[in-house]
């Protein structure tokens, strides 16, 4: 580790906290209603789409958020089959075969943008920007305006409404996304990412061997694939790759780009709230995650791999295996647990090239749900499932029934939770087992040994914690893994949404209790802790023997010199 | 503290031995399905008790071990009945005092009610109606509920209140409700009976006390979906495991499963749970307060704001005389003598208070009056004056506007000193007494609402505890400010009617905030059944017990405070022990993991931080350690956790320091304990 490395990750988590504090406070004044300088924009979009935002109670507006991605998904569905009779499709790629088809489609509905493809190799332009771009919006869209609609619930007292979904998914992608992306893609231009409509170009290098080179809208669909944590990068290597992620610039700005939104969200609601110290205590318990959780990945990356020392191989250059040196450990380090703290699954290096304690890190963010800070929106809703627990089991021990900002935590809001939180360890833990015995499916692994559990682990954990990053070395692309990976997606993203909007239609009916001395404090140091406390020790004890057989004892049996 | 009823201790050996008869009968399935995560410990008790009758008819010689872990299960299951059982025994001890009261009494029920001449038949009081009406007399036992309507009577009510001090019951008024299984020691009344046999309010007592009618309380419901859903995630877990080890080639024995499912779920809290909540009711009721749910002992602790009636509860209620202010031209000492003769056949409260004043501040001697001639004038409503005339003495005290009449002066010719202090005594809320002497106005007599000594100090810990108080009384604004600011309480009603109490209280729900009051008149039943927490007087009319959810048989609105910390105690010993049992989980995982996967994976030992014998003995200390701590924990989860009226952040503090990190820490060093014997006596 170096100082100029931990200088870089203190930078850009300051700068990010900086900008997350603004757009915190912006995005509170827009979803209040207050700020509309593109009211006109609005207008012409809730005329042509026959929106009147009228207040809706949680069935309505879960319905409609449903029934508006239940479309998408079928729209996706059908792009990706239909593909050869659509335009912008230089390269003439055939349809899209069936089971990648529901793997991709779900995949970006539920904004996990998991590629078991590569992009540059089967998808045309057309659906590439018609597509992946316009969910990468939407999905994101969506997640946002579920989290302004849980926000709603604890702002008001004793009402049936939280909001108009359509109304709140016009207002997050015209005036949030929309714009935070045109700068970012120009931004990315300008440091040399491309942005063209031609196929590929043939070159031939210098010894004389031809070779194509993927050209495409790279920088527009980066700038959202960033800001709405989707991941899903235009090529295959993602932003390993120099024409995604070109230079330390481009790999700081990105980093930026993917946390910033999900940053904010918790300012946002102490905004909404009307209680600052609410949305900050949420917003530092998220980057607490990340800050321990880019120490460790630093740490164990630059200790490196005491059977590579043993060769010869310089030590002090830690582990570079699947790393860009454009990057270097520092950078590396913060991008991975950022991307898998958030829900973003972009990558710029190869997780499964990391330390086996440095895989754990990534592997264990996801695992610990969509909080540390989670996905645009979801991040938020996310936390504010798991605050809801930690208030329910530590809020007794100050002697009252326990309340999160005046609203009382009773048994149907514990049902519903310990509901949502019941489907991560189902998915991930369930679908893992079976195929860590299954022949079919342990036949698409790269690795033997612990390794390979770490593979699929991962691919579970990724899919049902809507990342969509990958641990590489396992052959998704098969009718097993799309299909079952395609299923977790679903469930990791609506499972866990429809409990939490029960939850909000709920605790927005309850009269709130002001707040005394006698309350549960829910913005200080000790709630801080004690949210730290049970996301780690639940999702400890959740994933801890699945963890000790993959990870865990591969750092043993590294230490202890063995192979596979 | 007014508790009457002593605690049996902790464990009382007759109650003991009930319990563990009890924990046996518990074990029936039926009634363990209430309580999940005993409910699967008992499933798979009974399947690792299979796989044991398997390896013993097998001989392959994990019969030892599977044996032994089947024993602890059991044990488990076992030690979460008796914590249940023990707390029921306490509870059944006070209801069979209270039953013994109940023996079947002969009542003279009246034939013709309607007539004076007290002919009655004598009947068994299990074959009263409602609406009967009884001749209750000298040495009599009141056979059912009822409400006085002719009469009077001296009542020993001890059977319910544990006081032995007889309490005067009569017809009219607040005083007319009087209780089945009480004696009426003197005199005689005519009750007109208002329970059915079977339903009176011991035999209500009876039922809640015995926990008969226990119902799971909201807060008890909602941690039982918790510790339900925990116990989901953790079978998820466990049953993954199975898969997830087979990849590297171990196949993990049921057994061990088991043990580890086991240890993970919550176990501590899941069997300690029910006694708890039985528990809460239990010192509530030895608090000679009994609640008609355990619901109402939860509000307790939720409580924001309490209504107290100013009169007994922050003041003596009576106005104490505190100085004698005289007029110039007259001494200080020379006026107490002339309202020390005034005073001393005055009998009322006031009265004695000034003769109090007359001997303490001023030092005065009784003067002998017993061969002089007096006449004494007693005070009337009418003239609002009283006094004495002797030796030719004059002396007159009473209502200001009375006294001045008396001297034939008005308040415009009164001498300015005297005007300024009464006055200065009224604005403060004072009563001032005019005092004179043969037509000559000599001084002021200051009467005030003493405010009990150290309520100010309750109150600020009510305030740190988040807790507001609200003093109703029917006097007028200035008096009810004044003697507010003097006890420090946070709000007041001034002229207060049950009407505007019942809106006061429905304001403040309203804006979310619970309430608590205590009552005792029928015209307080509205409000104390619109309260959260309504607090009747045992004293008090059967329509105000009725509207209440609480009876104090104490008769005592002071309690109210109590009350409220009873519940909060109840509350956080149940968020502690919850707290524990889930930080419990952490130590066992890093005993059992490494003792899972030791064939396999070797290099996993280096989890084994507590440095644990073997696999084997790993395991079962686990599952000692869990079954143990659930016995360890039974007399903390009765007592209930030490209250302190601090604010939140404070109790939070002390409480996550001593169960959370107390529940990382503890199992580490229990296990290994446990695994010192366990090897040591060569058990795995």
């Amino acid at each position: 580790m170096t100082l100029a490395g931990w200088f870089q990750i203190i930078l850009i988590l300051a700068l990010v906290t900086g900008g997350a504090v603004l757009l915190g406070r912006y995005m509170a004044a827009v979803f209040s209603g207050q700020k509309t300088f593109l009211a006109p924009g609005e207008n012409i979009i809730n005329r042509l789409a026959g929106i009147t935002p009228r207040e809706q109670d949680w069935k309505t507006y879960t319905l409609a958020m449903l029934a508006f991605n239940a479309a998408g998904f079928i729209v996706l569905y059908g792009l990706q089959r239909l593909q050869e009779f659509l335009p912008l499709n230089p390269q003439g790629f055939s349809a899209v075969p069936e089971a990648l088809s529901f793997n991709t489609a779900m995949s970006f509905v539920t904004n996990t943008n998991w590629q078991s493809y590569g992009g540059e190799a089967t998808m045309s332009h057309f659906v590439q920007m018609a597509g992946f771009t316009v969910h990468n919006f939407l999905s994101a869209a969506t997640g946002i305006a579920l989290a302004v609609a849980i926000t709603r619930a604890f702002a008001r007292s004793g009402v049936n409404t939280i909001g108009n979904f359509w109304d709140d998914l016009v207002k997050s992608t015209l005036y949030v996304l929309l714009p935070l992306s045109i700068v970012v893609a120009i931004a990315f231009i300008a440091l040399g990412i491309p942005q063209t409509l031609q196929g590929s170009i043939d070159a031939t290098t210098l010894e004389g061997v031809k070779q194509t080179i993927a050209l495409g809208p790279i920088a527009s669909q980066e700038a959202i694939k960033q800001l709405g944590t989707n991941g899903g990068g235009f090529l295959n290597a993602n932003s390993a790759h120099p024409f995604e992620n070109p230079s330390a610039w481009s790999d700081y700005l990105s980093i930026f780009a993917m946390l910033v939104v999900s940053a904010a969200m918790p300012f946002m609601f102490g905004r909404m709230v009307g209680d600052v110290r609410q949305g900050r205590a949420l917003f530092i318990t998220m980057f607490l995650f990340i800050t321990m959780g880019t120490a460790i990945v630093y740490w164990a990356e630059a200790t490196g791999n005491p059977i590579i020392h043993a060769l010869g191989i310089d030590p002090s250059q830690g582990n570079m295996e699947g790393k860009e040196v454009r990057f270097g450990l520092a950078m590396t380090a913060l991008f991975a647990v950022a991307t898998t703290g958030l829900s973003c699954g972009a990558v710029n290096a190869m997780h499964a090239s990391l330390t086996p304690l440095g895989g754990l890190v990534p592997l264990f963010m996801i695992q610990l749900g969509e909080v540390l800070p989670g996905g645009v929106g979801s991040g938020l809703y996310g936390i504010l499932v798991i605050a809801v627990l930690t208030v329910f089991i530590a809020g007794l021990m100050v002697g009252r029934t326990p309340d999160y900002l005046g609203k009382k935590i009773e048994a149907k809001e514990m049902k519903l939770a310990m509901l949502a939180l019941l489907i991560l360890p189902l998915v991930i833990l369930g679908f893992s087992a079976v195929s860590a015995i299954l022949p079919l499916a342990l036949s698409s692994l790269a690795n033997a040994g612990p390794h390979g559990l770490s593979e699929i682990l991962y691919a579970y954990s990724s899919a049902a914690g809507n990342n969509g990053s990958a641990f590489a070395g396992l052959n998704a692309n098969t009718n097993w893994y799309n299909t079952t990976l395609g299923i977790s997606m679903f469930l990791g993203r609506f499972a866990y949404i429809v409990p939490m909007m029960a939850i909000a239609g709920s605790l927005a009916a309850k009269t709130k209790v002001p707040a005394s001395n006698g309350s549960f404090p829910t913005h200080g140091t000790m709630f801080i802790t004690l949210l730290v406390g049970v996301i780690l020790i639940l999702g400890g004890l959740q994933y801890f023997p699945s963890l000790a057989l993959s990870p865990i004892v591969e750092h043993f049996l590294m230490l202890a010199g063995k192979t596979f | 503290m007014t508790t009457k009823s002593v605690a049996p201790a902790l464990f009382d050996s007759a109650i003991f031995r009930q319990a563990i008869t009890d924990s046996f009968f518990k074990l029936n399935p039926r009634a363990l399905s209430r309580n999940p995560v005993i409910f699967v410990t008992e499933v798979v008790a009974a399947l690792v008790t299979a796989f044991w009758l398997r390896d013993l008819l097998a001989s392959n010689g994990t019969a030892w071990f599977s044996g032994q872990i089947a024993a602890w299960l059991w044990f488990t299951v076992l030690f979460a009945n008796f914590a249940e059982a023990v707390a029921e025994g306490r509870g059944k001890a006070q209801a069979d005092a209270l039953r013994r009261t109940r023996i079947d009494t002969m009542a003279k029920r009246l034939v013709i009610p309607e007539n004076n001449d007290r002919v009655y038949s004598k009947v068994s009081a299990n074959t009263l109606n409602v609406g009967d009406l009884v001749l209750v007399e000298t040495g009599d036992i009141i056979p059912a509920d009822g409400e006085i309507v002719e009469g009077i009577a001296s009542v020993n009510e001890s059977a319910i209140t544990g006081e032995s001090a007889p309490v005067i019951r009569e017809s009219g008024g607040d005083r007319s409700a009087v209780t089945g299984g009480t004696t009426v020691l003197s005199d005689w009344i005519k009750v007109k009976i208002t329970a059915a046999p079977g339903h009176t309010f011991i035999d209500r007592m009876i039922a809640l006390v015995e926990g008969a009618e226990r119902k799971k309380t909201p807060n008890e419901l909602a941690l039982s979906i918790l510790l339900a859903g925990l116990t989901l995630i953790f079978l998820i877990a466990v049953v993954t495991l199975w898969g997830l080890a087979g990849y590297s080639g171990t196949t993990l024995s049921i057994t061990v499963l088991v043990a580890l499912l086991v240890t993970l779920i919550p176990t501590t809290i899941g069997g300690l749970l029910s006694a708890i909540g039985i528990a809460g009711m239990d010192r509530l009721i030895r608090f000679n307060v009994i609640a008609t749910s355990g619901r109402a002992v939860e509000a307790a602790g939720d409580v924001d704001t309490l209504l107290l009636d100013k009169t007994g509860t922050i003041t003596y209620g009576n106005r104490l005389a505190t100085a004698f202010i005289p007029v110039p031209g007259v001494t200080e000492k020379y006026l107490a003598e002339v309202i020390l003769l005034a005073s001393l056949t005055d009998e009322t409260p006031e009265g004695r208070s000034i003769v109090a004043l007359c001997k303490g501040t001023y030092a005065l001697t009784e003067p002998k009056m017993l061969n002089k001639k007096s006449i004494i004038i007693p005070f009337s409503a009418s003239t609002r004056i009283s006094g004495i005339d002797i030796d030719g003495r004059e002396i007159r005290k009473g209502a200001v506007d009375a006294t001045l009449k008396y001297v034939k002066l008005t308040s415009a010719k009164a001498p300015a000193a005297f005007n300024e202090a009464v006055d200065r005594i009224s604005r403060t809320g004072g009563t001032p007494l005019g005092v004179a002497e043969n037509g000559q106005l000599l001084g002021v007599i200051h009467l005030k609402d003493v405010v009990k000594p150290h309520i100010k100090q309750r109150f600020n810990a009510l305030r740190a505890m988040g807790i507001r108080t609200v003093m109703v009384t029917g006097d007028n604004p200035v008096t009810a400010a004044t003697i507010a600011s003097e006890a420090g309480v946070d709000d007041f009603i001034a002229e207060a009617t049950p009407e505007d109490k019942l809106a006061y209280i429905r304001a403040e729900q309203k804006s979310g905030r619970m309430i608590a009051m205590c009552g005792d008149g029928t015209n307080d039943a509205p409000a104390l059944a619109q309260a959260d927490v309504g607090v009747a007087m045992q004293s008090g009319t059967q329509a105000a017990r009725e509207a209440g959810n609480m009876v104090d048989l104490d008769s005592n609105p002071t309690k109210l405070i109590e009350i409220v910390e009873i519940g909060k105690q109840l509350l956080m010993t149940r968020g502690s022990l919850t707290t524990f049992s889930i930080a419990n989980d952490v130590a066992k995982y890093f005993a059992i993991i490494p003792a899972l996967f030791v064939v396999t994976y070797p290099e996993l030992g280096a989890l084994n931080v507590m440095h644990l014998a073997s696999p084997q003995s790993a395991i079962l200390s686990a599952i000692i350690f869990n079954a143990l701590i659930i016995v360890a924990l039974i007399p903390l989860a009765l007592k209930g956790i030490a209250y302190r009226p601090v604010g939140a952040s404070a109790l939070l503090r002390r409480n996550l320091l001593i169960y959370g990190l107390g529940g990382l820490i503890v199992p580490f060093i229990g296990i290994k304990v446990i695994d010192l014997v366990v090897a040591a006596l060569h058990l795995a």
